[in-house]
């Protein structure tokens, strides 16, 4: 035996040469299985939303007519016609199969159907309309709580850092504690109410006209300081305390007192070696929460009276709107499948042990 | 596949297990100097003393063997070595004098700065000692740049791409091994990259904690092989802390035993595996299994004594078939016997040379 067959202890040598061309063959398989799979879910999803409120027995139309009727005190013939006519207009009196490849090709072409309570708009334009606002807001507050709750956490699972970091602790959790529309309301009486400060409700003043000026821009943000903080305040604390937890987690591996026995900076050791192993499953965490903001926050955005999309599912709701509420769950679908999708492409990149090809 | 080109790789097998068997060329020059050297764990049940009261002394170029069984306080001396050690712990007392400097009185910037340079710890890399989300050129490289002094330029990209090229080789691995993560690697090949880590910035002395666990045998005796040349071409000294005593047997010049928190027993390996002195080490040699002659498994009986609650005499007293009234007394004091042979033991007060 030599030395040379004892000492090397080698995987085996890969091609160089077509490097590039491996790793692409296995990113694009990768990326078309997990867009398959996407597409399956969205469509498992819609197919049960289209077979549930057909098991009820009840007839959407007629109910809303009869309702319509009652509340009018009309008279009531004629009802069955009308109901059948407009039936026809929504397509219900199809055999259900048809119902459902109608329905399914609206879907491919993304065209959601009308709106019964705001007829005659089309649910697309509702739901496009309140998803701009609740979009701009969710979408903001969430980076932003995840971002400033994970530094939080971090430094507060980092037995380093300086002491005034722990009191601002216990004031996260009794924030994390609250339920936001109690602290939205909490926020409308004091700086709203009280103070003046800040507008009562809506996404913009009542009197403006939605326009890309300055003026406008301003009075939006406005609009928006309070109920994103409602949100920010009450979630902020949820990322500090995961990613705290996951940076105690990360002290008791070895490669963290490794870390210090090779004498590294502090600094090197908390970012690169701490916060980002613990990052991994706050990362998680965000792609599945981002998946959700499409829904809005019913209850803050309801307090806020702000034009969200929870705004207009609540009013949906109320008015029975069955296709606004079905143009809606298809937006929560396709967000929260899309939100997967991104995380189930973007994880091998953050962990390197998340292998992107399938054995 | 690339095989290393190194000079000090190109040893044969003969030479590598000739220097593997007698050792580096021991000097006369102090390298670590530990006197009096106490790590205590404070709880609440009280202060647990993990590691009390420990002198010894290791010349450049020696393979020092630190031996116990678990909880004989091995790896918190180690760790209190590089004053890595964790609250609730703290080095109590003691000097740890490195090169003529004690390093227990360094700021703890120059303690960074001396990590690593000074004195590197090779862990137990099969398991988890390198991090899981950096390639492993990354980790070779951090350790180097954060030991540059303000006066020292940063290296460029070739130039450390070349060293860690260098280290890998000289270590034993493949050079394209330094853009992989440790996920990909085995067990071995973790334990030979945290090896090229250890030695990236020539250090004095190499702490190497329980090198070749979770390896099999092939791939330890690899390691200490490794680990051998390596001290070699820096003319370093190694303590190695195991509780295999076949390894430590075969790869150390002198063997410090441990027991309860206590360094019982000192000496040269030969010395002290063929007369051992203290009743713990007879029992702890005798209890090794022999290939030659079969016969029935022997143990120590009883268990180590809880580190909170010491006798007020020899720690070893109720396991030692030696004991007699003053084991209970007094706690026995390190006996020098002659020739670099300490023991901590009241049999051989008579025999002791002051």
């Amino acid at each position: 035996m030599t030395e040379q067959t004892q000492a090397v202890e080698n995987s085996s040598p890969s091609k160089r040469t077509s490097i590039p061309k491996i790793v692409m063959g296995i990113l694009g398989h990768f990326l078309v299985k997990r867009f398959l799979f996407f597409l399956f879910i969205v469509w498992l999803a819609s197919t049960v939303i289209f077979i549930i409120p057909r098991l009820s027995g009840q007839d959407p139309v007629k109910e809303k007519l009869l309702l319509e009727a009652q509340r009018g005190g009309a008279m009531q013939t004629g009802l069955d016609a009308m109901a059948k006519s407009y039936q026809k207009r929504f397509g219900l009196d199809q055999p259900i199969w048809v119902q459902y490849t109608n329905f399914m090709k609206d879907l491919a072409k993304l065209d959601l159907g009308v709106s019964i309570a705001f007829f005659p708009r089309t649910v697309n334009e509702i739901v496009f309309e309140s998803l701009v606002w609740t979009l701009g807001l969710m979408g903001t507050v969430t980076l932003l709580a995840f971002v400033l709750g994970t530094l939080a956490g971090a430094f507060l699972g980092w037995p380093r850092r300086p002491g005034w970091v722990q009191y601002i602790f216990i004031p996260l959790l009794t924030l994390a504690a609250i339920p936001q529309y109690l602290l939205a309301m909490i926020l409308i009486f004091i700086f709203a109410f009280k103070l003046g400060w800040l507008p009562l409700f809506g996404g913009y003043s009542p009197a403006t006209l939605p326009d890309l000026t300055f003026e406008f821009v301003v009075d939006v943000l406005r609009h928006a300081i309070l109920p994103a903080f409602a949100i920010l305040f009450s979630v902020v604390g949820f990322w500090a305390i995961g990613m705290r937890g996951m940076m105690i987690n990360t002290q008791g591996e070895d490669y963290m007192i490794q870390a210090d026995a090779k004498g590294l900076k502090g600094s090197r050791i908390f970012i690169q070696y701490a916060v980002r192993n613990a990052l991994l499953p706050q990362v998680t965490g965000l792609a599945l929460v981002l998946g959700t903001i499409v829904t809005g926050q019913v209850l803050v955005e309801r307090v806020f009276s702000y034009p969200g999309i929870g705004d207009i599912l609540f009013q949906a709701i109320r008015l029975s709107d069955f296709f606004v509420i079905r143009g809606i769950v298809i937006v929560i679908i396709l967000g929260i499948a899309g939100a997967t999708f991104l995380l189930d492409v973007l994880y091998p990149l953050l962990d390197p042990r998340i292998k992107t090809r399938s054995n | 596949m690339v095989q290393p080109t190194n000079e000090e790789t190109r040893l044969s097998t003969e030479q590598a297990i000739q220097t593997y068997r007698e050792g580096a060329r021991i000097t006369d020059v102090d390298a670590l100097v530990v006197e009096n050297f106490s790590v205590f764990y404070e709880t609440e049940s009280g202060t647990v003393k993990a590691c009390d009261d420990v002198s010894f002394t290791l010349k450049q170029g020696e393979r020092f063997a630190l031996v116990g069984e678990s909880g004989s306080g091995k790896t918190t001396l180690a760790m209190g070595l590089m004053r890595l050690t964790r609250p609730p712990g703290h080095i109590a007392s003691g000097s740890v004098t490195l090169n003529g400097r004690d390093i227990t009185k360094l700021s703890d910037d120059d303690m960074r700065m001396a990590r690593l340079s000074e004195l590197a710890l090779v862990p137990q890399g099969a398991m988890n000692s390198l991090n899981p989300v950096m390639r492993i050129e990354r980790q070779i490289i951090d350790g180097i740049l954060d030991h540059l002094k303000e006066d020292q330029a940063k290296p460029t990209k070739d130039e450390l791409h070349e060293t860690v090229r260098d280290l890998l080789i000289r270590v034993g691995l493949r050079p394209g091994v330094a853009r992989l993560f440790p996920h990909e690697l085995s067990g071995g090949m973790k334990q030979r990259v945290a090896m090229a880590i250890g030695i990236s910035l020539r250090p004095r002395l190499i702490i190497a904690d329980e090198p070749t666990s979770a390896l099999d045998v092939v791939v330890q005796r690899q390691i200490m092989q490794t680990l051998g040349r390596l001290q070699e071409g820096l003319d370093a000294s190694i303590m190695l802390v195991g509780h295999d005593m076949g390894l430590v047997a075969q790869f150390a010049d002198t063997i410090g035993v441990m027991y309860a928190g206590k360094l019982v027993e000192v000496g040269p390996v030969e010395e002290v595996f063929s007369e051992p002195k203290h009743p713990y080490t007879k029992l702890l040699i005798g209890s090794l299994p022999s290939l030659r002659e079969k016969r029935e498994f022997l143990g120590i009986p009883g268990l180590p004594p809880q580190l909170i609650y010491l006798p007020k005499g020899c720690a070893f007293e109720d396991r030692c078939p030696s004991r007699f009234e003053k084991c209970s007394g007094s706690i026995p004091e390190k006996l020098n016997l002659g020739g670099r042979r300490e023991v901590a033991c009241h049999l051989y007060e008579g025999e002791a040379q002051s």
